[in-house]
């Protein structure tokens, strides 16, 4: 082994044995299709998001290569760290539209909140595999606690769409773990009827000074320009409406890649990131949506069946979760996006402009692929 | 309470949980799916519509006003371009403080600020204004050096309507002016509602009015593809714009500043008709204004001085006015008398100077009677006894149905807005004038006045004009017209205005000559002998003295000086007298008798349209013309 290190095709098999074929095949076509809308919304940003996708996948790389366990290991630290960073941001954060999301280390500004997205799951598994065997009631309201401190941080910021997306990936290991239907079924019929009653009196709620316990202004006028669009057609309601606009002209089969009138006469905003859906459904109309819809199923099935394949207690909630999260990204974006969701800003997985999101995207990918490796290696 | 102890136990809890999820995200993906459906295949129709809506704006490119020519080619009215200065309120900041800090850098004078105040008040909203017009180039080039201090404020290429001929004419031409809330809603009302959109100005008065469909053209609309923004991307597709019609008039404007220059600074019209067609040669109403002050918004003082002046200078003296006919009466009722046979021509009266009826008597103007007169020595010499007896004779309803005919107290029909109707008194017509019953009532006194062309008898230059122009014409009555072609002027297509008759008065030959045999000698021996003095051609006319009293004319009575008690004088005529190529009315308000002042215009007048001749100074006024009635 040691007489041909250096040997090309072992250089090729070491980079090539932490990959899964089946989740790289799913993140070409995302990636690909990302590049196709790129070049049609925003040509200029093309080289910098390549660049972004480079980096993701080295980043996936990595964490593919590092054996599950050894990822577990790091859940602690990566925990703490990202509490300590997040208690910085509410120390010494900068300010940016409104909220305090980032924290100037120096070298680069970086935002925590992203990191607990992984951080936060990694944490949850690798607790519940601590307690394997002995899982109760107090596990999971330590859990549960564990859960709070990071969210109600991000909440604080303010920012509504990281905080549920990282309150979703806790859950997501909590109701892996064995969560109780007796509780979760509840939960879900109160927030049902919660939310059905907003619709049902959201003209009322929405008066200007009826106001939201625990919520924000900007996070209430949200909801309400969602019930109503209409109501600031050039305001709040313009993302919405005009999305809708694309999305609904682009018909069966589209405009045509780069005939999006919405996305070239700029009336689409956040072309580029949160609303880059509305592109796709107006250039390559219902057929081209329903496609992506596919990719994404197809990553999901792959996620899961590795999940639930997985040796150990802990990867199977890691793997789980980071599949639901996953999930709940592309639901969100593409449910804000077409109208049925309030705008929270939510990326569309894999595809939006940014390089943050990328890197915790496709190092969840890893994650999966790590995890998909140690069930081989557990096998042999 | 929920404790994973065996293994297999524990991941199959775990595989559960896992299809739990995956049904959960399955169902998800499945209402995205329905959403996308729902948006891109039932409501794809509506959205289609609001991506088009947003995308495509259609632009109105405003076409060229028509011009106005008269009959030889001189221009009346035409369009030249310049640059305006031009203010949208809504996209300033704070229009008080643009206005003066553009003040800083070009000249805007308390004058232009008023006009703007006041165009700001008509215009429609978001709409820019202008707040100065005709800026020279130098001017162009300091304000957009410095137009970034500016926001909403801009320099625009207009073409603006021009009336090279200023006051002359001006009641024909009239003017057009910068739309306003009530044009607006005019338009709304009208089909042509798309065709203003983008135009700035319509036709308020005049030609400019009554022409703007012509004159106006068809607006073209350029489809273009705009973006967020509002900024045009892309063309379409374009409709281009149809210019104006150009209007070729029957005026001769050489004729028209001849008679305007006739009747010097005195307050009057005149009306002349080519017989045989009714086109309108020259009609004149004085004093006049100065059209071009319209078409940029008319200062308020400048609007003050032309509004509140005695003299009304936009009051049309020849189509709006009308006055009390006098002697010029009289050639009509005298063919009333031969036409239903209560009169022949030779048949004579003895005049004592008086006519009494009903225990009052009504004087002639020569003491002691014109002694033995008939038909011809009545026109002649004018004398009132013979058409009291002849008013009489006829009855209030046989004068009014034979005048009737000549067009007299009703629209002629010209093509220009705002002609009056006046007054051919009747007992019908007086019912319905008044009110009350005692009012109603017609005394055959009355009758007696009517047949000099006094009490309630009034009518328009414009009518006289056209019933002399039928007189002449063998009792054919036209509509008169102002314009002679439309000129299309993409084809050069003349659309002629034809000649319309209105309808044909019967009337006997030897009536008709007896009445204009008496007319020309009016001229020879006459009470226009002393105007027409050594005329080289023969011509037909009749002076008249319309009495100003209180009863109709009051709003030139009251508390006015003395001059405006004067009467007004009238003459009527054509010429040549066996040929009539002109027919005309004139009118001088307080002009006195008709040989005075109103004669001596026509003179001038027919002078240069049959010989070419032209005056160097205004009509004489005859101090010395004697006149025995009128």
């Amino acid at each position: 082994m040691s007489e041909n290190r250096f040997h090309p095709l072992r250089l090729l098999q070491a980079l090539v044995r932490p990959i899964d074929p089946a989740l790289l095949l799913i993140l070409a076509l995302l990636f690909g299709y990302a590049f196709i809308l790129m070049s049609s919304a925003s040509p200029e940003r093309l080289d910098s998001q390549l660049t972004h996708m480079a980096v993701a996948v080295g980043v996936m790389w990595c964490a593919a290569s590092l054996p599950s366990q050894r990822l577990l290991s790091l859940a602690l630290p990566l925990y703490v760290l990202g509490v300590v960073l997040l208690v910085g941001v509410a120390l010494f954060g900068e300010v940016s539209k409104g909220a305090q999301r980032w924290l100037d280390i120096g070298v680069t500004r970086i935002q925590p909140s992203e990191l607990m997205k992984i951080a936060m799951p990694l944490m949850l598994a690798w607790f519940f595999q601590q307690r394997e065997g002995r899982i109760g009631w107090r596990e999971f309201v330590m859990a549960g606690i564990l859960l709070a401190i990071p969210v109600g941080l991000i909440v604080k910021q303010p920012d509504l769409g990281t905080s549920l997306l990282v309150a979703a990936a806790g859950f997501y290991v909590i109701f892996f773990a064995g969560l109780s239907w007796k509780l979760i079924v509840p939960v879900a019929v109160v927030g049902i009827v919660g939310i059905g009653s907003i619709v049902a009196f959201g003209d009322a709620l929405c008066q200007p000074d009826v106001e939201w316990v625990g919520m924000r202004d900007y996070q209430k006028h949200r909801v309400c320009t969602l019930l109503d669009p209409t109501q600031d057609p050039l305001g709040k309601g313009f993302h919405i409406i005009q999305s809708t606009i694309a999305i609904g002209s682009g018909g069966i089969a589209g405009k045509g890649w780069m005939d999006g009138t919405q996305t070239h006469l700029s009336f689409l905003p956040e072309r580029h990131t949160d609303f880059i859906f509305a592109v796709l459904a107006e250039e390559f109309g219902l057929i081209g949506a329903l496609v992506l819809l596919l990719i994404y199923l197809a990553l999901f099935a792959r996620g899961f069946t590795i999940a639930a394949r997985a040796p150990t207690l802990g990867t199977r909630l890691l793997a789980g979760a980071v599949t639901m999260i996953f999930f709940t990204y592309a639901f969100v974006n593409m449910g804000m996006v077409s109208g049925i969701l309030p705008v929270v800003g939510v990326p569309l997985p894999f595809i939006s402009y940014g390089g943050t999101a990328l890197v915790t995207l496709c190092l969840g990918i890893g994650i999966l692929m790590s995890v998909q490796r140690s069930r081989l290696a557990n096998k042999n | 309470m929920i404790a994973f102890h065996a293994p297999e136990q524990e991941t199959s809890r775990f595989r559960h949980r896992v299809v739990a999820g995956g049904a959960f995200a399955l169902v998800c993906f499945m209402l995205l799916a329905a959403r996308f459906y729902y948006l891109q295949v039932r409501q794809f129709e509506y959205y289609h519509t609001r991506a088009e809506d947003n995308r495509i704006a259609l632009l109105p490119i405003v076409p060229n006003r028509g011009m106005i020519v008269d009959r030889n080619g001189v221009v009346l009215a035409r369009n030249y371009a310049a640059y305006t200065l031009e203010i949208t309120p809504a996209r300033t900041n704070g229009l008080e403080q643009t206005i003066d800090a553009l003040s800083e850098v070009l000249t805007i004078d308390a004058r232009d600020r008023r006009r703007f105040r006041k165009l700001l008040e008509e215009s429609r909203s978001f709409e820019s204004v202008p707040i100065r017009n005709r800026l020279s180039d130098e001017e162009v080039a300091r304000f957009i050096a410095q137009r970034y201090r500016f926001p909403g404020v801009d320099v625009q290429a207009r073409l603006f309507r021009d009336y090279p001929l200023g006051a002359s004419a001006s009641h024909v031409v009239g003017y057009i002016g910068r739309i306003n809330q009530r044009d607006l809603e005019r338009i709304d009302e009208g089909e042509d509602a798309a065709n203003y959109r983008g135009s700035d100005y319509i036709g308020k008065s005049g030609l400019e009015l009554s022409y703007e469909t012509e004159l106006h053209g068809k607006t073209g609309f350029e489809q273009v593809e705009v973006n967020a923004g509002g900024r045009a991307v892309r063309r379409l597709s374009s409709t281009p714009a149809v210019t104006g019609s150009d209007l070729e008039l029957t005026l001769d404007m050489e004729l028209q500043k001849i008679a305007e220059t006739a009747f010097g600074n005195r307050r009057g019209a005149l009306v002349a008709i080519e017989p045989t067609t009714g086109g309108v040669l020259a009609l004149v109403s004085t004093p006049t204004f100065d059209p071009n002050l319209f078409v940029d918004g008319i200062s308020t003082q400048d609007w003050k001085e032309l509004n509140d002046s005695p003299d009304h200078p936009l009051l049309n003296r020849a189509i709006y006015s009308a006055y009390p006919p006098g002697s010029t009466f009289k050639p009509f009722m005298g063919l009333a008398g031969l036409t239903t046979g209560k009169r022949t021509a030779a048949q004579t009266i003895a005049d004592p100077g008086y006519f009494n009826f009903a225990g009052h008597r009504f004087m002639d103007d020569k003491v002691g009677g014109h002694g033995v007169v008939d038909l011809h020595k009545s026109i002649v010499v004018s004398c009132n006894t013979y058409y009291y007896q002849l008013a009489n004779d006829l009855g209030i309803d046989g004068i009014a149905n034979f005048m009737a005919q000549f067009g007299l107290g009703a629209r002629t029909g010209l093509d220009l807005p705002g002609e009056a109707e006046g007054v051919l008194p009747s007992p019908a017509w007086k019912k319905k004038r008044f009110r009350r019953p005692e009012q109603q009532r017609w005394f055959g006194g009355e009758t007696i006045s009517v047949g000099i062309g006094q009490g309630y008898n009034a009518y328009t230059p414009l009518q006289m004009a056209n019933a002399v122009a039928a007189l002449v014409n063998d009792g054919k009555v036209f509509r008169p017209h102002v314009v002679r072609y439309v000129v299309d002027t993409r084809t050069g297509n003349k659309r002629m205005i034809e000649p319309e008759p209105v309808r044909q008065i019967a009337l006997k030959p030897e009536h008709v000559a007896a009445v204009r045999r008496a007319m020309v000698e009016v001229n020879k021996s006459g009470t226009g002998a002393r105007a027409f003095a050594g005329a080289p051609y023969e011509v037909g006319g009749k002076t008249g003295t319309a009495q100003v009293y209180s009863l109709k004319g009051s709003r030139y009575v009251e508390g006015q000086v003395r001059e405006r008690l004067r009467d007004h004088s009238w003459f009527i005529a054509y010429a040549p007298a066996d040929n009539p190529k002109i027919a005309l009315a004139v009118l001088v308000e307080n002009g006195g008798f008709g040989s005075q002042s109103a004669a001596p215009i026509a003179r001038q007048v027919i002078d240069y349209h049959l010989l070419g001749k032209r005056p160097n100074q205004p009509a004489p006024e005859d101090a010395d013309a004697v006149e025995s009635s009128d």
